[in-house]
């Protein structure tokens, strides 16, 4: 337990001395509350708003977690998909590449006329965002399986299913759970733009649209917003980490981790 | 030597019983890398029956490692005919899967072909005892020795259930204290299980103490250039005089196949 304390002290020492710098600059410039908020004016609309935080918090937390898995489960079929023929990968790669620079706004409206103000058209903009690093570690991975291990699986009478199922699916799958943390990365953020971009009939709209709505006259509250999302992102970040060393205990720590 | 004391452990007789020796027969291999051709092995002849146990040897590049893969009809020859019953490799690196458990990957040739987990896993540890595996059954390749590995990587060529084994230089990577213990272990498994096996490898001390036959190739392309029969009582040590000096037969026809 101390040792995991020791491992989080720099961290939280860091965040430390930016709070501290920030709230300095704050009241030496006289800078105002609604440009800039100092620390303890957006601790104070943490407390404050706590609970319409936390209930915009989860609508948005649920975006994130379902989007990224579809993300996930999408690029990963794609992936294979992209593995197993060679004629699909010349196909879809530079397409996949390509939707990456699509600006969401531009998709929204017909997302919505699809599929309504729920919850699913903004899942589909969290995944576009996100599944384009799971389908390029995927599939790094998939191509990294030693090639004798086909040639072994041969001579045991492996049909081409178990070959991908005894070896080259888990040899995937520590790099799909790398690329599932390059996309969360972007995934919080993702929700935010899918939250802004397609409208929503719930009762609360998430804290995407929530910090959308404060910036100009609840700037705190905003703020105070942002650091949830700050702090969500780095969460699920160690989550995911913790995920893969239970998934694929067998591979290498890759920088990051919480050791 | 292994006929009277017939296999224990092993499965598919249907496979194995009818005739389990090989025949190759005038083989050559070529074939094409980074545009240049290479021939591998030039007109190869070469025999076992079943249950004896074949020694290669040969310098490096002499195609040993092609002729396993035409046994195991990983490739097929461009000349000759070849007749084998169906062989199982044993790769020179060991190839397990770094995410099974030892024992598993043991089993994998019994889970491909569609034994249930629990069976396959029950089999496989019992082979892990003979072989000096006891304990070790769930630890991940990652974690066992070097002489460990291999004997996992055997045990799963062992449980394949195919007549012939090809071993491509199955103790090339070890020390020579764990190499010496782990052929004097192929010995003893061998005389129990009646497969016919083609050993691959560099050493000619190691090819004379274990095998019935002994093969020497020329360096590449690959021809036999001499072909020894070891009539010497089992088990077999590096020091007996009969080893000796059939190994200085043997290196004299690595000798003079190298400078022909």
């Amino acid at each position: 337990m101390s040792s995991r304390i020791e491992r989080a002290a720099p961290a939280v020492l860091l965040a430390l001395v930016l709070l501290g710098a920030w709230e300095l600059y704050v009241d030496l410039a006289g800078v105002q509350a609604d440009l800039l908020p100092a620390p303890h004016g957006v601790a104070r609309a943490l407390w404050e708003n706590a609970g319409l935080l936390a209930r915009n918090f989860a609508v948005t937390a649920e975006e994130v977690v379902l989007g990224l898995g579809l993300a996930l489960a999408g690029g990963f079929v794609l992936a294979v998909a992209i593995h197993m023929s060679p004629l699909l990968r010349r196909a879809v790669y530079p397409l996949a590449v390509g939707s990456q620079a699509v600006p969401i706004p531009v998709i929204g409206v017909l997302l919505v006329f699809w599929w309504g103000f729920g919850l699913f058209p903004k899942l589909v903009v969290i995944a576009l965002i996100c599944f384009f690093p799971v389908v390029v570690t995927t599939v790094d991975g998939l191509r990294a399986v030693d090639p004798d291990q086909p040639k072994l699986l041969r001579t045991l009478d492996a049909t081409r299913w178990q070959a991908f199922r005894f070896a080259e699916l888990p040899a995937a799958l520590p790099a799909a759970l790398s690329g599932a943390r390059i996309a969360l990365a972007v995934g919080v953020i993702g929700a935010f733009i899918a939250e802004t971009t397609t409208p929503t009939s719930g009762a609360y709209p998430g804290l995407g649209r929530e910090i959308i709505t404060d910036v100009n006259f609840q700037t705190s509250r905003a703020y105070a917003g942002t650091v949830v999302l700050f702090a969500f992102a780095i969460v699920c970040f160690y989550a995911l980490a913790l995920a893969q060393r239970r998934l694929a205990p067998w591979s290498a720590q890759p920088q990051g981790d919480p050791h | 030597m292994a006929t009277e004391l017939q296999s224990r452990t092993q499965p598919s007789p249907s496979r194995a019983a009818s005739c389990g020796g090989i025949l190759i027969e005038n083989v050559s291999r070529t074939y094409a890398r980074a545009g240049s051709r290479v021939e591998a092995l030039d007109g190869v002849s070469l025999r076992a029956s079943h249950g004896e146990v074949l020694a290669v040897v040969g310098p490096s590049g002499c195609g040993k490692t092609t002729l396993l893969e035409l046994l195991c009809r990983l490739q097929p020859p461009d000349r000759g005919t070849i007749r084998c019953p169906p062989a199982a490799l044993m790769p020179q690196r060991d190839l397990l899967l770094p995410w099974l458990s030892a024992v598993d990957n043991a089993a994998l040739a019994l889970r491909i072909a569609g034994v249930a987990r629990a069976p396959a896993r029950d089999r496989a540890t019992a082979l892990f005892a003979e072989v000096g595996l006891a304990g070790f059954e769930h630890v991940r390749p990652g974690e066992l020795s070097g002489g460990m590995r291999q004997r996992v990587a055997f045990v799963r060529t062992l449980l394949s259930g195919k007549p012939v084994l090809c071993l491509d230089e199955p103790f090339g990577a070890l020390d020579a204290i764990t190499r010496s213990e782990m052929q004097e272990w192929l010995e003893r498994t061998l005389a129990r299980e009646a497969r016919t096996v083609v050993l691959v490898t560099h050493d000619v001390e190691e090819a004379i103490v274990l095998a019935d036959r002994v093969a020497v190739l020329s360096p590449r392309p690959g021809r036999v250039t001499a072909q020894l029969d070891v009539h010497i009582d089992r088990p077999r040590t590096r020091t007996d005089s009969a080893v000796i000096a059939l190994r200085e037969e043997a290196l004299g026809a690595l000798e003079a196949g190298r400078s022909r």
